[in-house]
This record gives C-alpha cells, sequence and structure tokens, in this order.
C-alpha cells in the first residue's frame, strides 16, 4: 500500500479543479490509498467538494483561522506535521503548489519532483525541463517521504460520484506571523477558466492594443471559450497578466487552442504541448507557430477574426 | 537594511533551443551560448534599484557552479553588484543543497533580503526561493512583479493564477522574481571594465559546511513527442470547413 496525501487547492470557497488532476496522478502510483488534506478557515463545503472525488479514501481538515489565504508559509509547517503518514505528499504546478510543495520538502529535509507527466513506477516518474524540449525521467530517492507537485495539464480530472469520509486532523504546529495576506486583484470575468476550457483563443502581440483584443472576446465568446494571451500580449498591457499562456504563464491541454497573431516562441509552445489541436493564424506564413498548428491560416487577423466569429454565430 | 544578496546561475541562454543528445545522456550544452538565468537577471536588477533608493547598502551576487560561471558573476558585476561570491562546486547541485548554500551565506552576510528567480529554465525546478525561506525560517514572497521596501518590511505584488496577489513580509525575506518586475539595465563597456577590479571570492562547498541532500537521479532523458505541421486552409470558410471536419465546431 501506498499512502498518498494531497492537498487540496481552493479559493476560500470553492476546489480548483487542480486537485482532482492531482487524484487521477496519485492513482497511478501502485497501490496508492489517497487522502485530500482541505486546509481553509472554513472547511465544509470545501471538504464536501473534494469527498465526491472518485477514488479518494478519506478527506481530512485543517480548519484554523490562519488558514483564510494561501500563505505557503503558514500552510507549510501544517502539510509538513501531517506528512509523517505518507509514503508520498503532492500538489498540483499551480502557483499555489509550486509556491507551497518546496517549502513543505525542505521542512522535511528532502528534494521534491517538479511537475510530474508521468507515472513510470514507484518512485520514477517523467517531468519536462528547458521549458519542456527535454523530457527526463528522474528516480526520487525511495527510502524517504517524496513530495512532488503534479503538471496538471498532463492528467484528466478524476471522475466525480465518490463519497469519502471526511476527518477533522490535527495540525498543531505553531504557525510564523512574519508574512501577511494583503489582497488580491483579479480581472473577474465570466469566460471559462483558462485552465480548464476546453476550447481557448489566444492573442498576441499583433493585436496592437487592448481595445483590439475585443475581437479576440467576440471569438471567444461565440465559442464559449476561454482566452489566453502571449507574453508580448500581455507585456504591453493589451489584457491581464493571468492570461498569459506558456512557460512562465499557464500550461494548459484544451481540446481546441486558436494562436492568433502570436508567433510561436518555444516559451509559448511550451504552454500548449499538449493541446488536442492547435490553429494559428498569422500573416506571415513562416511563423513557427504554422509548424506545430494542425490547421494554419495565413491571413490578417483584423479581418480574419471578425469574418471567423461571423461564420462561427450562425 | 544592510545587504542582499543575488542568485546568478550560469544556464544555457533562452534563445538556445535545446537539443537532447542522441543517446540520451543529457542535453547538448557543448559551444552552446551560456547566459545568466533570465529571471536572475532581473532579480540583481531589482536589489540594484533598491540599493539606487538607499534602501540598501550592498548587493552582493553568488553563483553555484563551475569556474566558468565567473563569467556571469563578472556580468553581474559590470551591471552593478558590489561583491560577487562563486561557491565552486563540479557537478550540479540539487535545489535542496543550493538552498542550503543561499542559507548559510544568509547567515554568514546578515543578509536582509535573498533575491533569486522564481524558476531557473534549465531544470525549470522553481524550487530553489520556497526551500531557503523555509530553511531560513524567513518569509518568502514569490513570482513577484512588484516590490516595495517599507522600512523593516517589503510589500510584494505576486503573479498568481488567479491575478495579482499583495502580501507583506517582514524582512529578512526571500523573494523571489517574475519577467515583469522590471527591465534589467545594459551593460556599457566601462562598467565592464570597473567590473574586473571588484571582488569575486571562490569558496568551496565545505567551507559552507553544507552537507549534500539526497537526490533526484536524473536517469535519461528524451525530446517532447514532436507534434506534425499540419494542414493549410486558403481563407476562413476553410478553416470553419476543417473545424466542422474534425467535429470541434
Ligand atoms: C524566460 C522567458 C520566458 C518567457 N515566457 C513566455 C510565456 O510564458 N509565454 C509567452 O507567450 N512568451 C514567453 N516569453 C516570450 C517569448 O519569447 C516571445 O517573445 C513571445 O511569446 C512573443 O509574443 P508574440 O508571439 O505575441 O509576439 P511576436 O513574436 O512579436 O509575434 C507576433 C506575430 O503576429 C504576427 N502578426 C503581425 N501582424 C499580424 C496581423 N495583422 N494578423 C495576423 N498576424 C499578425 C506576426 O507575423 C508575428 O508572428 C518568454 C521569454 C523568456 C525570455
Ligand atoms: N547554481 C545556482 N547558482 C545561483 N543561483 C541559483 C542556482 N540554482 C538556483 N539558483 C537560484 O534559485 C532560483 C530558482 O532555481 P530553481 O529552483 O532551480 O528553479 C534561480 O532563479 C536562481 O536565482
Amino acid at each position: 500500500m501506498a499512502r498518498i496525501l494531497i492537498v487540496a487547492e481552493h479559493d476560500g470557497s470553492d476546489l480548483n479543479p487542480s486537485t482532482a488532476k492531482c487524484v487521477s496522478c496519485a492513482a497511478a502510483i501502485d497501490g496508492a490509498e489517497i487522502d485530500v488534506v482541505v486546509l481553509a478557515a472554513n472547511v465544509a463545503d470545501i471538504a464536501a467538494k473534494a469527498a465526491e472525488i472518485a477514488g479518494i479514501a478519506r478527506v481530512l481538515t485543517v480548519e484554523r483561522a490562519e488558514n483564510e489565504n494561501a500563505v505557503a508559509a503558514i500552510l507549510a509547517p501544517q502539510v509538513a506535521a501531517l506528512a509523517g503518514d505518507y509514503a508520498y505528499v503532492f500538489g498540483p504546478s499551480t502557483t499555489f503548489g509550486r509556491d507551497l510543495m518546496p517549502r513543505v520538502a525542505a521542512l522535511l529535509g528532502v528534494n521534491q519532483v517538479s511537475d510530474i507527466m508521468s507515472v513510470e513506477g514507484s518512485h520514477t516518474f517523467k517531468r519536462p525541463i528547458y521549458a519542456g524540449n527535454a523530457i527526463v525521467t528522474v528516480e526520487a530517492p525511495p527510502d524517504t517521504v517524496l513530495i512532488a507537485t503534479v503538471r496538471v495539464a498532463s492528467w484528466p480530472t478524476a471522475a466525480a460520484g465518490g463519497s469519502a469520509p471526511v476527518e477533522a486532523a490535527s495540525a498543531d504546529t505553531e504557525l510564523p506571523v512574519h508574512t501577511r495576506y494583503i489582497g488580491l486583484e483579479s480581472a473577474a470575468s465570466d469566460r471559462p477558466d483558462l485552465q480548464t476550457a476546453a476550447t481557448v483563443v489566444a492573442g498576441g502581440r499583433a493585436f496592437g492594443s487592448e481595445e483590439n483584443f475585443q475581437l479576440l472576446y467576440a471569438l471567444a465568446d461565440t465559442l464559449g471559450a476561454g482566452v489566453g494571451a502571449s507574453r508580448a500580449a500581455v507585456d504591453a498591457g493589451y489584457c491581464a497578466n493571468d492570461m498569459q499562456v506558456g512557460q512562465t504563464g499557464k500550461i494548459i491541454a484544451p481540446d481546441l487552442y486558436i494562436a492568433i497573431g502570436i508567433s510561436g516562441a518555444i516559451q509559448h509552445l511550451t504552454g500548449i504541448k499538449d493541446a488536442g489541436t492547435i490553429v494559428a493564424i498569422n500573416k506571415d506564413e513562416e511563423a513557427p507557430i504554422f509548424e506545430v498548428a494542425d490547421i494554419g491560416l495565413a491571413g490578417d487577423l483584423n479581418s480574419a477574426v471578425p469574418e471567423l466569429t461571423n461564420a462561427l454565430s450562425k | 537594511m544592510d545587504k542582499i544578496i543575488v542568485g546568478l546561475k550560469r544556464v544555457v541562454d533562452y534563445n538556445v533551443r535545446v537539443q537532447v543528445r542522441s543517446d540520451g545522456s543529457g542535453v547538448e550544452t557543448d559551444g552552446v551560448k551560456m547566459s545568466i538565468n533570465p529571471f536572475d537577471e532581473i532579480a540583481l536588477e531589482e536589489a540594484l534599484r533598491i540599493r539606487e533608493a538607499g534602501n540598501a547598502n550592498e548587493v552582493i551576487a553568488v553563483s553555484i557552479g563551475s569556474a566558468d560561471a565567473q563569467q556571469q558573476l563578472r556580468t553581474g558585476l559590470a551591471m552593478g553588484a558590489d561583491r560577487a561570491i562563486l561557491v565552486a562546486v563540479d557537478q550540479d547541485l540539487d535545489p535542496l543543497s543550493v538552498a542550503r548554500v543561499f542559507q548559510a551565506i544568509a547567515a554568514k552576510e546578515n543578509a536582509g533580503l535573498v533575491m533569486l528567480g522564481k524558476q531557473a529554465i534549465d531544470g525549470d525546478n522553481s524550487q530553489v526561493a520556497q526551500m531557503l525561506a523555509a530553511l531560513w525560517d524567513r518569509p518568502q514572497a514569490t513570482f513577484a512583479s512588484g516590490v516595495s521596501i517599507e522600512g523593516d518590511t517589503a510589500r510584494v505584488v505576486r503573479e498568481v493564477d488567479a491575478g495579482l496577489e499583495t502580501i507583506e513580509v517582514d524582512l529578512p525575506a526571500v523573494i523571489s522574481v517574475d519577467l515583469r518586475l522590471n527591465e534589467p539595465r545594459y551593460v556599457k563597456l566601462p562598467d565592464i571594465m570597473k567590473a574586473k577590479k571588484k571582488p569575486l571570492d571562490e569558496i568551496a562547498l565545505s567551507d559552507l559546511g553544507v552537507e549534500a541532500a539526497p537526490k533526484v537521479r536524473e536517469l535519461s532523458y528524451a525530446p517532447p513527442a514532436a507534434r506534425q505541421r499540419g494542414i493549410m486552409v486558403d481563407d476562413v470558410a476553410g478553416l470553419v470547413a476543417a473545424l466542422k471536419d474534425k467535429g470541434l465546431v
């Protein structure tokens, strides 16, 4: 039996889909017995959602006022205190997990396996390096607890329909006061979440302005798609930073990705390697994006995008 | 604060299209352009701006690696670091051991801030800053896109999946920086000449009393599954037809 603890990601009220992806990864380990831990100020709703993930043994809860926001320095000692009962502790490769899990690993005196793409054995995994230009097979030491982040774009969402028991756990550790959460500025949008949307349309520098990004939003709304962007578009202020796709943005795996006015730099392509179908619209026939696109259209986005929106809304 | 420590890792330049060696033993690094990890350059730039604003006295650039990393440290000195430390190792160290090195140096120098990149673009681990903060028992502010020093605290804007998060941390602290924090300055020729006279100390891992951590071993390397070039369509009508064909719209 391999006891695995997954640290649930949530925003204080809703469970993040990344948690169910971690469960899929954990379930790939032979003899996995999977627990999910919810650390929050109010655990009930989140724990109830977590309990519905099929294939988990228990949901543990740690309810403390200090857990109101995800501050790694506060969560890490609690997770480390729980880790003693487990052979593995997993978190997602989202900014939440990337911030938290290495801090847990260091408290336990071990290295972390970052971004698990596939499970090859009890302690061997594949993970991307060099912006995904190489895949390395790594082996973690078998005699210590294994801390890892799961590359969420590589794993399906575990099925729902479970009913795991929910138990309060105690992680009575002293918590630091040196780090204070101030607030979150979020570009609220009703569009599907970039990291879980089935279709994503993305725009690059070629849009030229924030106003012109409206062309992209109109297309997205016609398709019910999430909206992404290249780093150049974000840097130029055409859209919010949380829309960036790529090595330093979000790594996504939609069924359909439509890249518009994006050249296809390696750092961008890293973010879409696992997309089902890639469509590219670019006025330069030589643009590198066409080397990876399943369907390419050489043309000017200023006419092609409205035309496409129009054709699809019929 | 008195001192800021900045990590400068020597990595394959971000413009190089990295190739896996045909025998799967690693990636090709022979004859390949090497540079400062781009995030680390941003960390250094921010440290320099903090010093220039009068909020720190000294910026110390640290690299852990082979003697070749002197080049990157010299570049860091030319950018404006006051001195540099090369921790000489003959093989790639794991992130926890690197964090232990930074902890030893931070303690020895009594650092007020350690500024690192959010990830090294070779291993893409994104671990060292968080690990250092844990070992040092200090705050961490990862993925920073805004830093302001206010007395004994720092206010940091972090790029997170949901948007921009602001936290306040007591100093000393560890900050890992994201790409949008600043634009690093260009190095000018006179700065390069001046940098030659700045101190660059070389120390051994054993001088710091750092014990190497249990390693995650790298067994073999492979290129990623390649995507094939698909079809080109002539116009929007062709695109719509192709999408319908695949059942995607
Ligand atoms: C360490 C590091 C990390 C990075 N991380 C990321 C990342 O996470 N994500 C990311 O995206 N980038 C990242 N980058 C930046 C990356 O290298 C590229 O600079 C960036 O992706 C370019 O964005 P772009 O394709 O929008 O712009 P450009 O490269 O300028 O391309 C614009 C494209 O639009 C086309 N075009 C112009 N006008 C039109 C028109 N009217 N109609 C149609 N097409 C048109 C052009 O032919 C061109 O191909 C990173 C860089 C570094 C150094
Ligand atoms: N060998 C090294 N020398 C100097 N700094 C390093 C080294 N390794 C990692 N770092 C620092 O730690 C950051 C994160 O690295 P990593 O956790 O390996 O992705 C880098 O951006 C550097 O600032």
